[in-house]
């Protein structure tokens, strides 16, 4: 009883920013901010077009470039710095600083290297989700409790198996929860990047749509990507939270 | 053996209290829970009163009621002739159960905590800071903070900034429970020397008999929910005791008559129906 | 501490030493990437000339401004969804999915409604900073431990003083963590809202450097806000590591 009173409330708050959003568009005005039903009625119209289509695809082959890379290179990083000791003392402070940064200032350095394509874009993303899935990663290897380590000492394991059969499946929900964060991270990388100098993928919709007083437009791509954000979040956390009850 | 004189002036007082609460928090029923009394007390001033019974039986609610923290459903409570209600009268101090010192000051500070709220002037405050502070031997730890101790050095820097406020009636609420027996034992001498030195009267919660047992000039037995008195004991252990008298035949005879006592007020705390004691055949 | 320390200044130096030498010997195009020492120099120049001190006091005071109204009305935010149990358990979906969801795909509707002004990039700033002080205010009330209540009533202090001495201190720890991600998430997003789309500003400076193809000014530009946010993120570390010296007790 309580928990559908409490998904009521929720509801509740969801209809509150729909009214705030109306309230947005009488104060701001047609062209500026479109009322909510129409951007509905275009959201269902115009997310099947081929232009719709051919940039949601663009936005998801590079978040997919994007996430193989930064996964692929942070599990590295993060199984390195975990396993041994002296180089995550040393490197994880870099690490860390690095994580902080405004990374859009490297985002110059990143086209000039990898240019205005579709590399620039994943090489941007990739940036952004490598550290957590290395930092998290690091940092779930290291909260092994070392008697594992000595289990798989006495049954003559190599240094390979370890990881294999000890270390990553010890540490996998604490890197699976690198993981979803890194997720976040690099589908924010890839839509800023998108954002800037660029001609396809979500990101350069919106901004393409606010050069043109697309309000609806822009409305309708935020809607699409806080949704498709909101739910692969949803589906990441369920598995982390079934990881962690199997621990 | 000579008996500890006896006290006979009232210090605090219950009359038929009660506490129910109205509901189980989360368990959904709506039936109030009756999880105290009626009780009828009399703390006498200077005395050492220890309260024993089953987890669950209301100690801890019978503590807060005597300290001013809830108020009773029913019945009265008194201290030093005052009726006690809404706050806790000045002249009360409460250790409690839980780790409380404040982990953003240090042991001085820690200390020093009530006394800087009640307008004491500086020299004055200093010497019963440290005074305070020596006498739970934590001299040396003074500029720690309460991260860099053990629990049960902690649970002196309470106890401390309790006794620095000079109260005339110390509640302590299981506060060794979290230790283990041996450092219990030696805190237990730390607690006859403090209830000697101030005066105050003591009432000590506990669920542990041989504590009680060894500590307290009575008993209160306690049954299990609706905790109520079911039978207080009289040690007739001398003022100057200390922790070597569990050696002694008298001390096993008083544990063994709690057990008897509360033994099948345990097994109703754990679940079971009421079980006699074989003894009682 | 010192040998790690050591070792770890060795390896930035030898990794900018190895930038510097690809770059001096051509292995790296000047037109990609210019030699840290020049990025430096270059900066110096631009410093000393004064022609970034409009730019430099925008963006800062931005960035300033952002943090400040974030944390004030987080803090604030947080304590009232505190008191109110209902409300705060239907927002925490909400909070729950706050940061997994690209807020900043905002920045063009704001600029849509309120035009290319300093109001939008407030706005995404404080959007994207003030959530986490709300979420580390609701988790430091969390975890003020329920028997500090009762001793403030056995101290007999009313409920202001309940509030600012034993409350405070004892939520300071994760009210300090959500005063150090408000910082970085300002820093980030105003940063970003720059160089996107901004009128002024030293995130537009970089976007206009680039477009110009003029290296020496885009280097010495992010030199200059790395630098600034590397200082910042050492200030807020160094803070807590002394807080938590005091509290862990890890580091006597």
């Amino acid at each position: 009883m309580t928990a559908t009173r409490r998904t009521a409330d929720t509801l509740f708050i969801l209809f509150g920013l729909v009214v705030l959003w109306e309230i947005l568009h009488r104060i701001a005005g047609e062209t500026a901010m479109p009322a909510p039903l129409p951007t509905f009625a275009y959201l269902l119209h115009n997310l099947t077009t081929p232009r719709f289509i051919a940039n949601l695809t663009t936005t998801g082959l590079e978040l997919g470039y994007a996430l193989l890379l930064a996964y692929g290179i942070g599990l590295a990083i993060g199984v390195w710095m975990g396993a041994h000791r002296l180089s995550g003392a040393v490197g994880e402070p870099i690490l860390v600083s690095l994580y902080s940064l405004p990374k859009i200032t490297l985002y110059p350095v990143v086209l000039l290297i990898f240019g205005l394509g579709i590399s620039g874009k994943v090489a941007f993303g990739a940036l952004h989700g490598v550290l957590p899935v290395a930092l998290l990663t690091m940092g779930a290897i290291r909260a092994i409790p070392p008697v594992y380590l000595r289990a798989a000492r006495t049954l003559q394991l190599s240094p390979w198996q370890t990881i294999a059969t000890v270390l990553l499946p010890a540490a996998l929900p604490e890197v699976f929860t690198g993981l979803r964060i890194g997720f976040t991270v690099t589908l924010l990388g890839v839509l800023l990047g998108e954002m800037f100098a660029s001609k396809e993928g979500l990101g350069a919709m919106i901004m393409n749509a606010l050069q043109l007083v697309q309000g609806e437009e822009m409305m309708t791509v935020a809607i699409v990507l806080f949704a498709f954000a909101a739910l692969a979040n949803g589906f990441l956390l369920f598995i982390e939270h079934r990881l962690h009850r199997r621990v | 053996m000579n008996a500890a004189p006896v006290p006979h002036e009232i210090h605090a007082q219950l009359s038929g209290v009660t506490r129910t609460y109205p509901t189980v928090p989360g368990a959904g029923a709506k039936m109030p829970v009756h999880a105290l009394g009626p009780i009828d007390l009399d703390l006498l001033r200077g005395e050492f009163f220890a309260v024993v019974g089953p987890s669950g039986c209301g100690k801890s609610t019978f503590l807060e009621v005597l300290a001013g923290l809830q108020q009773p459903t029913a019945g009265a409570v008194t201290f030093e002739g005052k009726p006690v209600g809404g706050q806790v009268p000045e002249g009360i101090g409460v250790v409690f159960q839980e780790d409380a010192s404040f982990p953003w000051l240090t042991v001085w500070d820690n200390v020093a905590f009530g006394l800087r709220r009640s307008g004491v002037a500086a020299p004055e405050l200093r010497r019963r800071v440290e005074d305070a502070i020596a006498f739970v031997g934590l001299k040396d730890f003074a500029r720690a903070y309460p991260s860099q101790l053990s629990g049960g050095m902690r649970q002196r820097v309470c106890i401390a900034r309790t006794l620095v406020l000079q109260p005339r009636l110390i509640l302590l609420d299981e506060p060794f429970g979290a230790l283990d027996a041996q450092t219990r034992l030696l805190m237990g001498d730390e607690v006859l020397r403090l209830w000697r030195r101030t005066g105050a009267t003591v009432l000590l919660i506990t669920h542990a008999l041989d504590e009680a047992a060894m500590l307290a000039d009575r008993v209160g037995a306690m049954s299990a929910r609706p905790g109520r008195f079911i039978e207080i004991i009289a040690t007739g252990w001398p003022r100057g005791r200390d922790s070597t008298i569990v050696g002694e035949a008298a001390f096993g005879e008083i544990t063994g008559r709690l057990w008897e006592r509360l033994r099948g007020e345990s097994l109703k705390a754990l679940g079971h129906a009421a079980v006699p004691a074989m003894a009682a055949e | 501490m010192t040998r790690i320390g050591l070792i770890r200044l060795l390896v930035v130096a030898a990794l900018i030493g190895a930038l510097e030498l690809a770059c001096r010997s051509g292995l790296i195009d000047h037109r990609v990437i210019i030699a840290p020492s020049q990025m430096a120099s270059a900066l110096w120049t631009l410093l000393a000339s004064g022609a970034l001190d409009a730019d430099i006091a925008r963006t800062l005071g931005m960035i300033g401004l952002v943090i400040a109204l974030s944390i004030v009305l987080g803090f604030a935010a947080g304590i009232a969804i505190h008191a109110l149990p209902r409300l705060r358990r239907a927002l925490d979906p909400f909070f729950a999915t706050y940061y997994a969801v690209p807020v900043f795909i905002f920045y063009p509707v704001l600029i849509a409604i309120f035009g290319l002004s300093v109001m939008p990039i407030v706005l995404i700033g404080v959007a994207t900073a003030i959530v986490a002080m709300i979420i580390a205010t609701l988790n430091g009330l969390d975890r003020v431990p329920r028997v500090l209540g009762k001793v403030a009533r056995v101290h007999r202090l009313g409920r202001f003083a309940t509030a600012l001495q034993l409350q405070l201190p004892a939520a300071a720890p994760y009210l300090f963590t959500g005063i150090k991600l408000a910082v970085s998430y300002g820093f980030i997003a105003v940063i970003a809202a720059e160089f996107i789309l901004s009128p002024a500003g030293l995130g537009r400076d970089i976007a206009d450097a680039y477009a110009d193809f003029n290296n020496r000014r885009m280097y010495a530009l992010i030199l200059f806000l790395l630098v600034v946010a590397t200082l910042v993120n050492a200030i807020l570390h160094g803070l807590d590591m002394r807080f938590a010296a005091r509290r862990s007790g890890d580091r006597s």
